[in-house]
């Protein structure tokens, strides 16, 4: 796990060097954080309060919006199909990663680079060239099987698990190879098959990049919204289409929505914060590779 | 699909979960071998499948309907469909007449919006991993923030700016027009003209924190030996920064720039959240306008024509775009 080390700097810098460094962070952090001070302001103001001109200092503070969001949408409902989706999307994901990383990591096959190519190109390729013959295809089946996955939770399932799993894949057979091969070789000496010495050594040996690559393939798929935005219907409607509804036809609640938003960021803001070092590591390791 | 997984794990973890040799023994010579040779493409197989059925499968029935006339009529039975041959391909590239032209608008907003959003991104998340080189107090907290757009879900995101984009009510004219008095009426962001800078904006803050992320990585892999040098051969921080950091960042760079160039060119969230289905005319980014014409107007085989023309074009520009960085970094290499 390689972290940022902390380099001394080489020699003194100019004060021309300081005082960019300070003007130029200053402004960064400033676009950044303001959407994120006006979610957070903003989702403690007052209906009467967001509808007219916008202000830095909210007048008065309430906390009506975060109750009020489980009332005006069924917040709750589309949380609850959001996190099924998610974590099961997940689970699978990470698990045929850890399969098919060690195949990659541990043996040498034919078609192996091919595999790894096709595989990490398929994530390049726009997402709206998969989902129109993929909506056909989930309705094909269901019409010809019975079995839904057209605005089942299902598909949508099946769907995310594979956005991340070229990039687990990568990652993860990058991890296992820093994984001594003598390790599993010693499991197999004791009697292990490769399924045994995969679980018993290499997996408890490499918990830090599959907790990042959970986390990534979490992300991935809580922040999702074309596929969702086609796919689902109002039974398995997702967060990231169900927001969308606090806006009605003469109004739009933005205190609501701001509150909304933050209560559905949370989740995800909180597991990359505090998994923030593994998950840098792991996410550039391609980039430096 | 998902069921693949779990019944191979079962008997494959038998061995090792310490069964006798002679429960081995019994196994057939077929599964025995299987075990030796096949293993690695066992181990593939879950992660194979579902690729080709959601990736590789779609992408080819996707280029099979776009010879197809393929509409709301024909949704339930696609085989009927009558065959359109190139007709969907003619109809997209005749840019004089309507559909045509919309998408060769189409695409130039989008390639201005991605050259743009990825450029800037760019020299945002380069000034800040140079500027986060070195320790100063506050550093880690301001990495951390940094990361906050990355780790934020799109929409809420997304939805927050469109919030302060809001004519009324946003945070934006508010500033422009309340505070600074740089505008002389609260003008609109989310139509018109500006719709485009707006998007442009958010994309930066949504990508450039990537950006950052990679190159601060990348940073991590300079030799201190080669500042030290410079520094003894005289060369002040800003000659270093041209000298040394710029030119080892070049490999991370040529894979930063591709990744932010496909994402951003692909882009759909973006306009979606703050557009939705009917972006202003100059917004409409291409991942919208292949989706109106799938899902709003029920055409798929033109929607699907245009999504090849779009594949074709990002692998002739990532094929070029290889190719060209390639020789760059073979002759710097001499």
């Amino acid at each position: 796990m390689s972290r940022f080390t902390d380099q001394p700097s080489p020699m003194a810098q100019p004060k021309s060097f300081l005082w960019t460094r300070r003007v130029v962070l200053t402004l960064l952090l400033g676009f950044v954080l303001v959407p994120v001070y006006v979610m957070l302001s903003s989702s403690l103001k007052s209906l009467q309060d967001v509808q007219g001109s916008f202000q830095w200092i909210p007048h008065s503070l309430t906390f009506k919006p975060y109750i009020d969001i489980w009332k005006t949408i069924p917040l709750a409902h589309y949380f609850v199909n959001s996190v099924i989706v998610c974590v099961s999307a997940t689970v699978f994901s990470v698990a045929l990663a850890i399969f098919a990383a060690y195949g990659v990591s541990r043996y040498r096959f034919m078609g192996r680079k091919v595999f790894t190519v096709t595989v990490l190109s398929t994530q390049m390729f726009p997402g709206i060239l998969f989902l129109l013959p993929l909506y056909l295809i989930f309705v094909n089946i269901g019409n010809s099987t019975g079995i839904v996955l057209n605005g089942s939770r299902l598909g949508l399932i099946i769907t995310y698990l594979t956005f991340s799993l070229p990039f687990s894949i990568w990652m993860l057979a990058g991890y296992f190879d820093s994984i001594p091969r003598d390790l599993d070789e010693a499991a197999k000496v004791d009697g292990c098959g490769p399924l045994g010495a995969l679980f018993r050594v290499v997996v408890p040996a490499a918990v830090p990049g599959i907790v990042a690559v959970s986390v990534y393939a979490f992300m991935t798929a809580w922040g999702e919204v074309l596929f969702a935005s086609v796919m689902t219907n109002e039974s398995t409607r997702t967060l990231a289409v169900g927001l969308r509804e606090y806006a009605t036809q003469n109004d739009v609640y933005w205190n609501q929505v701001m509150a909304a938003s933050i209560v559905v960021s949370l989740p995800v803001v909180a597991g990359f914060l505090l998994l923030q070092r593994y998950l840098v590591a792991g996410l550039t390791a391609g980039a430096v590779k | 699909m998902t069921a693949t997984a779990p019944p191979r794990r079962a008997p494959e973890a038998g061995p090792g979960s310490g069964k006798t040799a002679a429960g081995r023994r019994l196994r057939p010579r077929v599964v025995e071998r299987l075990r030796q040779g096949g293993l690695p493409y066992l181990l593939l197989l879950p992660a194979v499948l579902v690729e080709l059925l959601i990736h590789i499968a779609p992408m080819f029935f996707g280029i099979l309907i776009s010879f197809k006339n393929l509409t709301l009529f024909y949704i339930h039975h696609w085989n009927s469909a009558p065959w359109a041959g190139f007709d969907n391909y003619k109809t997209a590239v005749k840019i004089h007449q309507p559909i045509g032209q919309a998408l060769l608008h189409s695409f130039w907003v989008t390639l201005s919006y991605t050259l743009l959003s990825v450029s800037i991104s760019w020299l945002l998340g380069t000034a800040a991993a140079i500027l986060l080189q070195d320790k100063f107090r506050g550093r880690g907290l301001i990495r951390t923030l940094f990361l906050v757009p990355y780790a934020l879900p799109a929409y809420a995101a997304l939805i927050t700016w469109t919030f302060m984009f809001q004519q009324d009510t946003g945070l934006v004219n508010h500033v422009l027009h309340d505070q600074l008095h740089v505008t002389s009426d609260k003008s609109f962001w989310l139509i018109g003209d500006n719709s485009f800078w707006a998007m442009v904006v958010v994309s930066v803050w949504k990508s450039w924190p990537f950006a950052f992320l990679a190159l601060m990585a990348g940073l991590q892999n300079i030799p201190r030996e080669l500042y030290e040098a410079a520094a003894m051969d005289g060369a002040g921080v800003w000659q270093q920064i041209r000298k040394i950091t710029m030119p080892s960042l070049r490999p991370v760079n040529q894979v930063i720039v591709l990744v932010l160039f496909l994402w951003t060119f692909n882009d759909f969230n973006t306009p979606y959240v703050m557009f939705g289905q009917n972006p202003p005319h100059q917004s409409d980014l291409i991942s919208i306008h292949i989706y109106q014409s799938s899902f709003i107007n029920w055409n798929f085989g033109s929607g699907s024509a245009m999504s090849v023309l779009l594949l074709l074009f990002l692998l002739v520009v990532t094929a070029v775009y290889l190719l060209v960085t390639s020789r760059g970094r073979s002759e710097n290499d001499v």
